[in-house]
């Protein structure tokens, strides 16, 4: 289990003290798919680079139930841009996050050949970045996650730079991997559909400073439909509450 | 509207011929004094004539030799200093008075400090060179750090590359390869001048070797040796470009 405690995080300026984060509190069961949405700006990303150790909390902590172990990284990230090395080969991208742990060069290889095989890309290991698609570069994203087998895996709106085809189909993707593998995910997004299609449970950031404003659990039993009708009702409840008035459930 | 491939070689190749007959012309139609402009047929003659008294040999030695010691130190001070200076603002905050007031001094400026310093000597010329390449890598190299994508930077610390020399090698240098090479290349062209600038004061070599030639009024000695600056860099640059496009593969 990953434990959130009063996770604070505010910054200091000429203007004064400007309070991004307060008091979040969340614990994520093992193997547990959980959404974070909110409206743009409010803090998401904010929340996930805090829980990666990239940006000191003012206060609060993160705790894992699950020792240190040697050739793993504890936290993974997707980005919502690819972020792939260039300069690297796919393969090469895949074991960045490998390197510096002690892992020899034959184990770094079978590890990222593993995580590519898993999100279908092994053939494409000795392409250079720029010969991929958008969707496949974000596949080699995943891979590159997945590779140092995270505790949990977080996911900063992995597909809303794609075109609508490719981001279902890497939804399902995603899916797949997550029940195959086990992994523990974090995924924040702005879109509640696809937070209500993929997690099993969706949390609500807002105000400022944000905070959790509600948690759904969706009980939808997988393979989920994309039309599910309790979905649906779940997705409209959460948008009710977002916009902050009750309106008719238009433009899912 | 494109011209036609044959038809521009043709004009290529017709520039050339014109040139080499005007220039053959003017002295043997007498009018300009051979002495003041050796014709380009009798330069052969004379190139295997400095070939096989061995002084064409020495000199080339004697150059290169300058050139490459100049060139290496100068580039790998520059490129140094330019990349530490880019990832530490301390640095850069220090270094930006001084850098201010040393830069717009040419290379050339330094040579009555040479002189006085390390006498006539390969020394004199080294530390000419050294100064003419510095700023251009410097700078180069330091744009070059400064320019690279923070995204990557956070990529590499999200994935526990976060000590100042990780993040270097990992993501630094490898995004800054293309400018920096940039640099050096303009650093090859600034140092073969400074040689020849170096020589011209009495430094052995190819510049001093003219010097002679041409208070003999020797002057196909003096083509001969001009000749002979314009191949070795055009086989410097070339090799360069090779060398360059290896290391940047993953552009293609």
């Amino acid at each position: 289990m990953i434990s959130i405690k009063d996770l604070t995080l505010s910054f200091d300026s000429d203007r004064g003290r400007t309070i991004v984060l307060k008091e979040f509190h969340l614990d994520i069961a093992d193997g547990e798919f959980i959404a974070v949405v909110g409206a743009s700006g409010v803090g998401k990303s904010t929340l996930l680079r805090v829980i990666a150790g990239l940006v000191k909390p003012t206060s609060g902590t993160v705790t894992r139930d699950n020792p240190e172990t040697p050739g793993r990284r504890p936290y993974a990230l997707v980005f919502q841009d690819a972020r792939l090395l260039p300069w690297r080969r796919v393969v090469k991208n895949v074991e960045f996050g490998l390197e510096g742990l002690g892992l020899d060069k034959q184990t770094r290889r079978r590890r990222a050949l593993d995580a590519l095989e898993l999100v279908g890309l092994a053939d494409k290991a000795d392409r250079w970045p720029h010969q991929l698609s958008g969707g496949q570069r974000q596949r080699v994203a995943i891979a590159r996650a997945l590779a140092v087998d995270p505790d949990l895996l977080m996911m900063d709106e992995p597909f809303g730079a794609l075109d609508a085809i490719t981001r279902q189909g890497l939804q399902d993707e995603l899916v797949d991997l997550w029940q195959r593998t086990g992994k523990t995910i974090l995924f924040v997004t702005h879109d509640i559909d696809e937070a209500v299609y993929l997690a099993d449970r969706v949390i609500l950031l807002a105000g400022s400073p944000a905070g959790v404003r509600s948690t759904d659990r969706v009980a939808t039993p997988r393979p989920r439909q994309r039309d599910d009708a309790t979905a649906r009702h779940t997705a409209n409840a959460i948008r009710d509450r977002l916009s902050g008035t009750v309106v008719d459930g238009e433009g899912i | 509207m494109a011209r036609p491939r044959a038809l521009r070689l043709s004009l290529s190749l017709l520039g050339v011929v014109l040139f080499f007959a005007v220039w053959e012309a003017l002295p043997r139609l007498g009018l300009v004094k051979s002495m003041l402009l050796p014709a380009p047929s009798g330069i052969p003659a004379t190139f295997w004539q400095e070939v096989s008294s061995g002084a064409w040999g020495e000199a080339v030695l004697q150059s290169l030799r300058h050139y490459v010691s100049g060139l290496v130190l100068g580039s790998a001070l520059g490129v140094a200093l330019g990349v530490a200076t880019g990832m530490s603002r301390t640095l850069e905050d220090m270094t930006n008075w001084i850098v201010r007031l040393l830069r717009p001094i040419p290379g050339l400026a330094w040579v009555p400090f040479a002189i006085i310093w390390f006498g006539v000597s390969p020394t004199a010329a080294n530390f000419i060179i050294i100064v003419g390449v510095f700023w251009i890598n410097y700078f180069s190299a330091l744009s070059a750090v400064q320019a690279v994508d923070r995204d990557l930077i956070e990529l590499a610390n999200a994935f526990g590359h976060r000590s100042p020399l990780a993040r270097l090698f990992k993501v630094i240098l490898p995004a800054s390869v293309q400018p920096i090479m940039a640099g050096l290349r303009t650093g090859l062209g600034q140092a073969w001048m400074a040689v020849v600038a170096a020589e011209l004061f009495g430094v052995a070599g190819l510049g001093q070797r003219m010097m002679q030639a041409s208070s003999l009024l020797a002057t196909d000695i003096v083509v001969v040796y001009m000749i002979t600056m314009a191949l070795l860099y055009g086989v410097v640059d070339a090799g360069f470009v090779a060398l360059r496009d290896r290391l940047l593969a993953w552009k293609a």
